[in-house]
């Protein structure tokens, strides 16, 4: 289940890191607000506004994260690296803490949370437990999988890997940055926002605590773990960040000192990941590339 | 006015005059090059050109068109390619991408499109593809689509780079150093390519040159800066035997007889 969530935030990432090469400290923040978007939406509780069903609640909570990518990416355009790291953590913090605030306590529940979130029902049939819910996970998962596939394919695709490689050289080739990176953290936000939304519906109420600091850091690692860029590798990076900790169990108090040492381990023997993106794997197998060829005349454009 | 033209430009680092009340003329379908020493103020020139840089005084105009105030990827969509004195390819991207990424302002496809993978928008991409194979082709680089771009030796690298900046379909190409590291046989190669831009593909050619043979080789006008200044312009006759050019690369034996050769 927590596989599932993961990889959403992860396929998510992977875009805004991977692809694009914009290091996001803050990612939960979008996990966050598409928790938030459908609680509100649905719950019957206090705090909620509308009493919608989860189904017409998720479309505005994708379209809600996605807006509040843009609107996260407007300010820190400019900035780069290590500053950019520091700027995204803080906002991750920020949204956090509008959700703990007091003064928003009427509208988001502080500390208390919204509560009775309904669980998703289609025509009578209610995802009450873990294992229907995991259903509605797994088959987002794939469906957001299939999209970032497709993007990462497109030009869009090209213009971030071409802006992770060079940013100069990205807009020297005519790339408008500041549409590209938007669009990154807006879809990317979107992502994150759909694995929130099934978060909601999930535990059936939202607390600001489920969303600190540490579940930005597990994403980011389980997509270093993965491989950057790499789709399957989101996936298995999940797998190996959520199910270790479980079998790491027997180690008790030590447990994460253990998990602390295999990731270390691990980026040394594999440091491109455990299922690195097309690209890389083909480079790292010294497979014979095998070059399109077609006939035809040389550059159409000289007779123009 | 010519299809490039600057105007009293200026460019100044805090106390350091990079460029200094520049005027250069760059006519449609020559093969211009500016030389000098280091220093002198030729990459800077090629940066306030493509919106790297913002110079503080004068302007450039492209097509009669004012860039100045241009961003780079407004520049590139007009008509003016470049490549790098130190390789800037994307190194992990292949081949095949790096001039797909060089295509971008004339594909049309939006993001929405590609998520929904609509027909225009497959029709785009295979345009594209195709036109990309062609052009490594025309580099000479038949076949070598699916390496990384990293891992091509450097001749094949500053190639490829020629072939991403031909992928934005310029009109003007600034080409920096074209020739740096290669050895004379490779020169040769390279010169009679940069010809071919020219003469099959219609584009202005304007490069930054340190290989006197090839710039005296090459170009239809030389432009020789110092210290952001120009201090001669003419055919590679006049310019080698100007006395200021001479001057100029005094200091280097090697210069004089670069220039003599």
């Amino acid at each position: 289940m927590l596989v599932g969530l993961y990889t959403l935030m992860g396929l998510g990432l992977n875009l805004e890191v991977g692809f694009a090469g914009l290091l996001d400290l803050g990612f939960v923040a979008f996990f966050a607000i598409g928790a938030y978007t459908v609680g509100l939406l649905t719950s019957t509780g206090q705090y909620g506004v509308a009493h919608w069903s989860f189904w017409a609640a998720v479309p505005v909570a994708l379209v809600v994260s996605l807006i509040a990518g843009f609107l996260f990416g407007l300010p820190i355009l400019r900035i780069r690296g290590d500053y950019l790291a520091i700027a995204t953590l803080g906002f991750g913090e920020i949204i956090r803490l509008l959700a703990l605030s007091d003064a928003l306590r009427p509208w988001f529940g502080g500390s208390q949370g919204i509560l009775a979130v309904p669980k998703p029902n289609i025509g009578g049939f209610e995802f009450s437990g873990p294992m229907q819910i995991f259903y509605i996970t797994l088959v987002s998962s794939a469906f957001i999988a299939f999209v970032a596939a497709r993007l990462r394919d497109s030009r869009l695709g090209r213009a971030w890997m071409a802006m992770r490689e060079d940013e100069d050289v990205a807009e020297a080739m005519g790339i408008n940055l500041i549409n590209v990176k938007l669009l990154a953290y807006g879809i990317g936000g979107a992502f994150a926002g759909m694995g929130g939304a099934i978060f909601a519906a999930l535990l059936g109420s939202i607390f600001p605590h489920s969303f600190n600091l540490l579940i930005s850091i597990n994403v980011l690692a389980l997509i270093i773990v993965g491989g950057m860029g790499s789709l399957p590798g989101v996936v298995v990076g999940s797998l190996f960040l959520v199910g270790l900790p479980e079998l790491l169990r027997e180690f008790s108090d030590f447990r994460f000192l253990v998990y602390g040492a295999a990731l270390i381990i691990m980026m040394q023997v594999k440091p491109a990941g455990l299922w690195p993106a097309a690209a890389v794997r083909r480079e790292l197998l010294k497979e014979e590339p095998v070059g399109a060829v077609t006939e035809g005349p040389v550059a159409e454009r000289a007779e123009a | 006015m010519g299809i490039l033209a600057s105007q009293q430009l200026t460019k100044r680092f805090g106390g350091l005059i990079a460029l200094s009340e520049l005027d250069l003329d760059v006519a449609e379908r020559s093969i211009h090059s500016i030389i000098g020493p280091n220093g002198a103020g030729k990459t800077t020139y090629f940066n306030c050109v493509t919106g790297f840089y913002r110079a503080e005084e004068g302007r450039t105009f492209f097509n009669t068109q004012p860039i100045d105030t241009l961003t780079p990827d407004k520049i590139t969509q007009l008509g003016i390619a470049r490549t790098y004195q130190n390789i800037r390819l994307f190194a992990n991207m292949t081949c095949l991408e790096n001039i797909l990424v060089g295509m971008h302002p004339h594909l049309k496809s939006s993001w929405m499109g590609a998520i929904l993978s609509t027909p225009a928008t497959r029709q785009d991409e295979a345009q594209a593809h195709e036109e990309a194979i062609r052009l490594l082709q025309f580099v000479g680089q038949r076949g070598k689509g699916d390496y990384l771009a990293r891992n091509l030796p450097y001749g094949e690298q500053r190639r490829l780079e020629v072939a991403r900046a031909l992928a934005s379909r310029p009109k003007l190409l600034l080409l920096d150093e074209p020739t740096a590291g290669m050895n004379p046989r490779e020169s040769m190669d390279t010169m009679a390519f940069i010809r071919r831009l020219r003469d099959e593909l219609g584009i202005t050619i304007l490069l930054i040159e340190h290989n006197m043979r090839v710039v005296m080789g090459i170009s239809e006008i030389i432009t020789v800066l110092d210290f952001g200044q120009k201090i001669a312009e003419g055919t590679p006759d006049q310019v080698r035997n100007d006395p200021r050019v001479i001057e100029a690369y005094l200091g280097t034996r090697r210069g004089v007889a670069g220039v003599g050769a």
